[in-house]
């Protein structure tokens, strides 16, 4: 008796800590009297909160560093608009989680909504009873070609075939004539449009491209099969490859045959080695996303939208292609450590 | 009970036990409080989205998907066995029926029908594995759950090359499926999924099968001693396979479900769902070491799962924090399991 009241009490007390840690996440902002003239959002630089609550729905969880900085700059952005924003994401890659968390967001009646569209099959129809409540919807990162016809208000992102293309226009400048186009995953349509980009960016200099399929999940192999391109064709002189997953293999193999710095290498996304080596010129550009605008902007959009009725005309508004270059890769180095870029 | 069997009362044996104490000795008893305790909490601290309709409607989805697959995980966790892949099964029945469908012509329902085949006979095999080998289920589940998870994903790359396979609606035999599976029900303007009618129906049966019939006074037993329960004739081996096939069959049911009810399927679907149905059982009160539970509680542990898993939502907590809820959940529902059946059986004496 006396031991099983004493199991009640921890059972009691861990229950009522819970409870607490609840109340405490979930405190929401002390609201704002509504008479205040709206018409003054520079005017109020107090402290106070804005009265609006948002919800991002993505399909990246926060432990993902990609995601990571998307959900920094949703913080960030917060922050700064003084809103209160709530960040939910499927615990593993789940569609179908993910379109169950569309719809509780929907039903806590939101001020607005942003989510990523990896899926519009699938998180099609949750959406569209959002935008039907009457919720405005601005998209991230994926789903720029699907946005519009669901009502959505803007799409936030980098759309791959510009993003290709811009990285070809730099390439081509540089004086490339031939180059590869390395993709680790073939069959994701969203790196073929990539390559597709950047070969007809390169045709309109008059260079050719040509495509080489590796394994992103055996790099000595797609470091080998590098190699064994570049000595079927000695006269290729610049290699793009579509992400850091590409670009190891790459560098590792430039390296193994002293072409480092000779053929110029460029390539999608970011990661600490590709950092480096672009700083230490031994790749001519890394392109960037910049997925910290995806977070940020749609809670600035929103928060316009809903205090001056602002909206904006372009349909994508392109956070990409972003270049980092050997001028600017030491200082986006630091950034990438504080969780920004 | 005739009036003088009770007066004569000389047999010790036979003791009036109370409604408190019958109510206080049952499995379900400490998950009944949790998911009243649960929803007060949500309506006191998010009240707009948790009480509202639409709000009622997108947490009892999730937790019928969860429902479906956590009663039958509930028999076989009773008849003293886990199964640890029901999770790459729904991937696996729900990319079948997509393959099928789309790449292979085949008309849907067809597809379903024989997804639902291979379902079971993937449920067989894992229990045939189980009382031939003599190894924990555990162990042998747990193969089973890389091996599924793996095939669907190899095979899937195989034919279409991608991992994802969409645009399902426009697939003959769509119709008739969604009628069955993926319907709404509207009512007061909000649609309610259908998938929360097939739960309570699963959870019906079940508990019928548990509570009247000598099946389920067979998987008592066999949960609770095999080798005492095979001594007075119960078919063990028989009857657990018989409950993986019935895990088999609930993990295809809630991918048809989901399949049928987003137009898509991916072969990543359902991951992790094999440890969420067995936190849901377990918070209903269904002992580890089998023998003890309840299909009731299975159904309030997924309603539990459902409100907390949406109603960090509407109360506006990170979703960073939801595992943390989860993990915290599950040794407060063992704890109060344990403390009320402790109270209960000191009592009895």
């Amino acid at each position: 008796m006396k031991r099983s009241s004493r199991v009640y009490m921890i059972v009691m007390g861990a229950f009522i800590t819970l409870a607490l840690i609840i109340v405490a996440c979930a405190a929401p902002p002390a609201p704002v009297s509504s008479n205040e003239p709206a018409a003054a959002p520079a005017a109020s630089a107090g402290e106070e909160m804005r009265p609006y609550h948002f919800i991002v729905v993505s399909h990246g969880q926060a432990s993902d560093p990609f995601w990571s900085v998307v959900k920094n700059g949703v913080d960030a952005a917060a922050k700064d608009m003084r809103v209160n924003v709530d960040y939910q994401a499927p615990g593993t890659f789940d569609m179908v989680a993910m379109a169950q968390l569309i719809d509780a967001a929907v039903a806590s009646q939101p001020d607005g909504l942003v989510v990523s569209i990896p899926d519009a099959d699938a998180l099609g129809d949750s959406i569209r009873a959002a935008v039907k409540a009457g919720i405005p919807v601005i998209s991230m990162n994926s789903g720029s070609d699907v946005a519009k016809e669901l009502g959505i208000m803007n799409h936030v992102g980098q759309t791959e075939y510009e993003a290709g293309y811009g990285g070809g226009e730099r390439m081509a400048a540089a004086g490339v004539t031939k180059a590869l186009c390395v993709n680790q995953e073939v069959g994701n349509v969203a790196l073929d449009l990539r390559c597709q980009g950047f070969t007809d960016a390169m045709a309109k200099s008059g260079a050719t491209v040509e495509i080489l399929a590796v394994d992103l999940a055996d790099p000595t192999d797609s470091q080998q099969r590098i190699v064994a391109a570049l000595a079927a064709n000695p006269d290729i002189d610049g290699i793009l490859t579509l992400g850091p997953t590409g670009a190891a293999p790459a560098l590792a193999a430039l390296t193994e045959e002293g072409l480092l710095g000779k053929i110029k290498l460029a390539t999608f996304d970011l990661s600490p080695e590709v950092l480096e080596a672009v700083r230490d010129g031994n790749m001519l550009f890394a392109i960037d996303q910049q997925q910290y605008l995806q977070g940020y902007l749609p809670i600035v959009m929103l928060t316009l939208y809903n205090e001056n009725l602002n909206t904006i005309a372009n349909d994508v508004i392109m956070t990409g292609p972003g270049f980092v270059t050997a001028e600017n890769a030491a200082r986006v180095i630091d950034l990438s450590a504080a969780g920004t870029r | 009970m005739t009036a003088s069997s009770v007066t004569k009362g000389a047999d010790e044996r036979i003791v009036e036990s109370g409604l408190l104490r019958r109510l206080l000795t049952r499995p379900e008893l400490g998950s009944a409080g949790g998911a009243i305790l649960v929803w007060i909490f949500f309506a006191i601290v998010a009240p707009v989205g948790f009480l509202s309709l639409r709000g009622t409607a997108s947490y009892l989805e999730v937790s019928a998907q969860l429902g479906i697959l956590a009663v039958a995980v509930a028999l076989l966790m009773i008849g003293g066995e886990f199964d640890l892949s029901v999770g790459s099964m729904i991937g696996f029945a729900g990319v079948t029926v997509a393959i099928l469908s789309s790449q292979l012509g085949v008309p849907m329902y067809l597809a379903a029908i024989i997804a639902l085949a291979l379902a079971l006979a993937v449920g067989f095999v894992n229990g045939y594995m189980v009382v031939r080998t003599k190894l924990p289920s555990f162990i042998i589940t747990l193969a089973s759950l890389f091996i599924i998870r793996g095939v669907t994903i190899g095979v899937t790359r195989l034919i279409t090359g991608r991992t994802q396979i969409g645009s399902l609606q426009r697939v003959p035999g769509y119709e008739i499926l969604r009628l069955i599976f993926a319907q709404d029900i509207a009512i007061a303007g909000v649609d309610f999924s259908v998938a929360i009618l097939w739960w309570f129906v699963m959870a019906a049966i079940a508990t019928w099968v548990l509570l009247r019939t000598q099946i389920g006074n067979w998987i008592f037993g066999a949960g609770g001693d095999a080798d005492a329960a095979r001594n007075v004739g119960v078919p063990v081996n028989r009857l657990k396979i018989g409950l993986f096939m019935t895990t088999a069959f609930a993990a295809w049911l809630v991918a048809v479900i989901q399949v049928v009810g987003v137009k898509s399927a991916d072969t990543l679907r359902g991951e992790q769902q094999e440890f969420i149905a067995i936190i849901a059982v377990v918070i209903g009160g269904t002992l580890l070491t089998g023998g003890y539970g309840s299909a009731i509680g299975a159904v309030l542990g997924a309603l539990i799962f459902g409100m907390v898993k949406q109603g960090i939502v509407y109360a506006g907590v990170d979703a960073d924090w939801f595992q943390v809820f989860l993990g915290a959940m599950l040794i407060i529902a063992v704890l109060v399991n344990n403390f009320i059946r402790q109270r209960a059986e000191a009592a009895k004496r």
